[in-house]
């Protein structure tokens, strides 16, 4: 039974800052703009929320500067694209290769350090019950901010005047200019908000899920929380579900591997790429559904006529 | 709104200019608009109307200039302001958001914070008070175009103008929704509001405008009372000059003639889900005929344009036949060769290609027709054959233009189109189809147009014109067949069809019952 948990929670813990980023740019993407930059924008927030929790000793202080990192990095992009209407492609791409650049040129003197851990709830009394105590009330916080994360994008975006706005730019941001929408305040507003997200997500690399800082720690997951936006065809439960297949898939293998199953271990880590790809493509098998809720305007600049 | 401003108009304007870069779009444009009348903005393509209207609406700032709103002074900084002060618009290109329903796009230009559910109550009765039916919940991706312009229209209206700008509003209806929408524009100038009516359309601005103010080339040319003018002195007015009527001789014995372009059967899939399914389509086109397809634009003309043209390749290859050769599964270079030619109808990045120039757009569409002619051996370009032929073709087209061989993007559209219609002509092609000929075009070059269109035809060629203008195919064609909804009506001689029942057709009637109710009326 401990070991149930145990696996069940490492799977939260994998999956947690797959699913914040993705939520993050999914909001971005919803307004129209693609941010390619995620992977930079994580690493900014793994080093910075490193940082100052090594320099502070406070794992919280810590927390907060990965999201200003996140939110600081993501700045830069919204500048270039949305006031300077460059490429978005080549600036998200770019992003990426200064933040992995510069987080590592910042981390010199963090190689090796002891970092700090956000410690896990621990609630008297509940924390304690068998099997569902640690899972429900023993986890990291950043893990109940990714739930609570999910469901309060989801609301916005679907309930609220604001969120729908915000889905009417990215379906044609020139219809919504025409009538009056303010379209580069909200999508600077939605891309910070992505920035944030994804320092966040790579605070609780450095700061939960190995305390540490390494170069190029958050390996690749930037860009598979892009994937899980699009293969979840901009919907915040679907990414939700992807973040956590794909979570569960990794740590199967991980598992698979320890008990030296014979199969390739190149073939083993391949696999929660190919579960999530398979899952996400089965469940948006609806072509019209996934029309509905593709961004029309997204990845292109918008320049208002004056 | 007091009843002390009695004397005022509604709205003023007063030196209105704009320029952008070294064109002035406007130029001290005055225009005033009374309460409870319909005033008309006539002018050609290019005659600053679009601008004007954006400019009052707030989504262009002027240069200078003011506008008086009731006698006041105001500045219109953006459209939130403009509906604040009660200004309303229709927008020509519609202004609404495919991926979400009726109601949602409704919510979104109200201001206030109403829920969804009250607002979709709210359009509905509206709508039905108004006889524009409308249903709140429908995904305005699967609306008609006449529908999506009703939401326009009710959500104009739930805002509650006092002025009402319809930009365009019937190029895109068929004539029996238009007539409904002229209902709706009296029954609110009967309320007291008033509507800007802008159009290019002259018998319609003569049916149901009070005023009109003519603008050419930036500048009001005149103000007159349409109902005292006729079509022709209006579009003098329009044009600055004599516009050259299109004649169309007689054809002759096209009833024994060979069909050169057949279809038969043709039938495609729809390939997303908003594009339009084509059904068992079968017509023949005989040499020294023109053939007009009409439409509500999204009816599939688009994707039957793609299939004839070779855009897209059919399954069986004797859906689409020219010159007696199956040609199904021909690519457009191979349906070329056969003899024929195709003017898409979108100008820039589909008819030409928008950074390159005149010349090298030229040998884009005839390296294969004219290979002898443009290239030489070793697959070396002849750039001196391929200028000279460009230069012919300016000439023969009167393209006009600011260097000898521009970039197609540097053109204005009318005379791009002229250019692109002009090298396909110039190959003197034997079967020729193209979709919008005219579509923005200013009347000048849009008669040049139709004329060599026609005397393509009578010099022996099969031709084929796709068109949402009803007065452009009864110019020119010999046979009027309808598009709707992904089918074709059967061809109907020119001495037959009237807008009435080609009417009927484009609204989805069935042939026969068209026929009827002609009968019967």
């Amino acid at each position: 039974m401990d070991i149930t948990v145990n696996i069940l929670l490492t799977i939260a813990t994998a999956a947690t800052p797959l699913l914040i980023a993705a939520i993050g740019e999914l909001v971005v993407e919803r307004s129209g703009v693609l941010n390619l930059g995620v992977e930079g924008m994580m690493i900014m927030g793994a080093v910075g929320g490193f940082g100052a929790g090594y320099l502070t000793g406070s794992p919280w202080i810590g927390l907060l500067a990965a999201i200003a990192m996140g939110a600081l990095f993501s700045l830069l992009f919204a500048v270039m694209t949305l006031s300077l209407a460059t490429n978005q492609v080549a600036t998200g791409l770019s992003l990426t290769l200064l933040g992995l650049g510069l987080s590592g040129m910042i981390g010199t003197s963090f190689v090796g350090q002891p970092g700090v851990r956000l410690p896990n709830l621990d609630i008297p009394g509940l924390t304690s019950i068998p099997v569902i105590g640690r899972l429900l009330f023993g986890q990291d916080p950043i893990f109940y901010i990714s739930i609570a994360l999910t469901a309060a994008v989801m609301w916005f975006l679907f309930k609220t005047r604001t969120g729908l706005t915000l889905r009417s730019i990215g379906d044609s941001h020139a219809s919504a200019h025409a009538l009056g929408i303010k379209v580069i305040r909200y999508r600077y507003l939605s891309v910070i908000f992505g920035g944030a997200c994804a320092g966040l997500a790579g605070g609780h690399l450095s700061l939960v899920y190995t305390p540490q800082w390494v170069e190029n720690m958050t390996a690749g997951r930037g860009w598979i929380a892009l994937a899980l936006v699009v293969f979840a065809s901009w919907r915040p439960w679907r990414v939700l579900a992807g973040a956590y297949i794909f979570g569960a898939v990794w740590i199967g293998q991980l598992h698979a591997q320890a008990f030296g199953i014979p199969v390739p271990s190149q073939m083993l880590s391949s696999l929660p790429y190919l579960a999530t790809v398979v899952v996400l493509v089965l469940i948006s098998r609806n072509k019209r559904l996934t029309m509905m809720n593709t961004p029309a305007s997204l990845g292109q600049p918008f320049v208002p006529d004056r | 709104m007091g009843a002390n401003q009695d004397g005022t108009n509604l709205l003023e304007v007063r030196g209105l200019t704009k320029i952008f870069g070294a064109l002035t779009a406007c130029d001290h444009i005055d225009l005033d608009i009374a309460r409870g009348e319909i005033h008309a903005l006539l002018g050609e393509n290019g005659a600053g109307k679009s601008t004007l209207v954006k400019m009052l609406f707030g989504s262009l700032e002027p240069n200078s200039g003011e506008i008086f709103w009731n006698g006041q002074a105001v500045r219109i900084t953006s459209p939130g302001v403009a509906k604040k002060l009660g200004i309303g618009m229709v927008f020509q290109h519609f202004s609404l958001f495919e991926a979400l329903t009726a109601a949602e796009n409704i919510a979104l230009s109200l201001d206030d914070g109403s829920p969804i559910g009250s607002i979709a109550a709210k359009a509905r009765a509206l709508s039905y008070s108004y006889g524009l039916p409308l249903d709140p919940e429908s995904m305005v991706g699967d609306l008609s175009v006449g529908e999506r312009q009703r939401i326009e229209i009710i959500r104009c209206l739930l805002q509650t103008p006092q002025l009402i700008i319809l930009d365009e509003p019937t190029s895109v209806l068929t004539p029996q929704e238009a007539d409904k929408l002229f209902e709706t524009l009296e029954r609110l100038r009967s309320e007291g509001k008033s509507i800007l009516y802008i159009s290019h359309r002259l018998e319609e601005v003569k049916r149901i405008c009070d005023r009109a103010t003519v603008l050419r080339h930036g500048k009001v040319v005149g103000h007159c009372n349409p109902r005292e003018e006729t079509a022709a002195s209006l579009a003098r007015m329009m044009v600055g000059n004599e516009v050259q009527a299109v004649v169309r001789a007689p054809a002759e014995g096209i009833e024994t003639a060979q069909p050169l372009l057949e279809i038969r059967g043709l039938t495609r899939k729809p390939a997303t889900p908003f594009s339009i399914p084509l059904r068992n389509i079968s017509l023949n086109v005989r040499a020294g005929e023109v053939i007009g397809i009409a439409g509500v634009a999204g009816n599939g003309q688009g994707e039957f344009f793609e299939s004839v043209s070779g855009e897209v390749l059919q399954q069986d290859a004797a859906s689409v036949r020219i010159r007696g050769k199956d040609a199904g599964g021909l690519t457009i270079t191979g349906r070329r060769l056969l003899g024929a030619a195709f003017v898409p109808e979108e100008r820039l990045g589909h008819g030409a290609a928008p950074r390159m120039k005149l010349s090298e757009n030229l040998l884009l569409s005839r390296h294969a027709t004219d290979g002898k002619a443009f290239v030489g051996t070793g697959g070396m370009v002849k750039s001196g054959a391929i200028y000279a032929a460009s230069q012919r073709i300016i000439a023969a087209m009167d393209v006009r233009k600011s260097a000898p061989d521009p970039e197609a993007a540097a053109l204005s559209g009318g005379n791009l189109q002229k250019f692109i219609v002009g090298r396909e002509l110039d190959r003197r092609p034997s079967v020729m189809v193209v979709n919008q000929p005219t579509w923005g075009v200013d009347a000048g070059a849009a008669a040049r147009i139709r004329q060599t269109l026609i005397e393509l035809s009578r010099s022996g060629s099969a031709v084929l014109v796709i068109s949402q203008d009803l007065d452009e195919l009864f110019e020119i064609s010999d046979a009027i067949a309808v598009m709707h909804n992904g089918e074709l009506s059967k061809p109907m001689p020119i001495a037959e069809a009237t807008f009435e029942k080609v009417g009927l057709l484009m609204g989805g009637a069935e042939p026969g019952h068209a026929e009827h109710t002609l009968e019967t009326a």
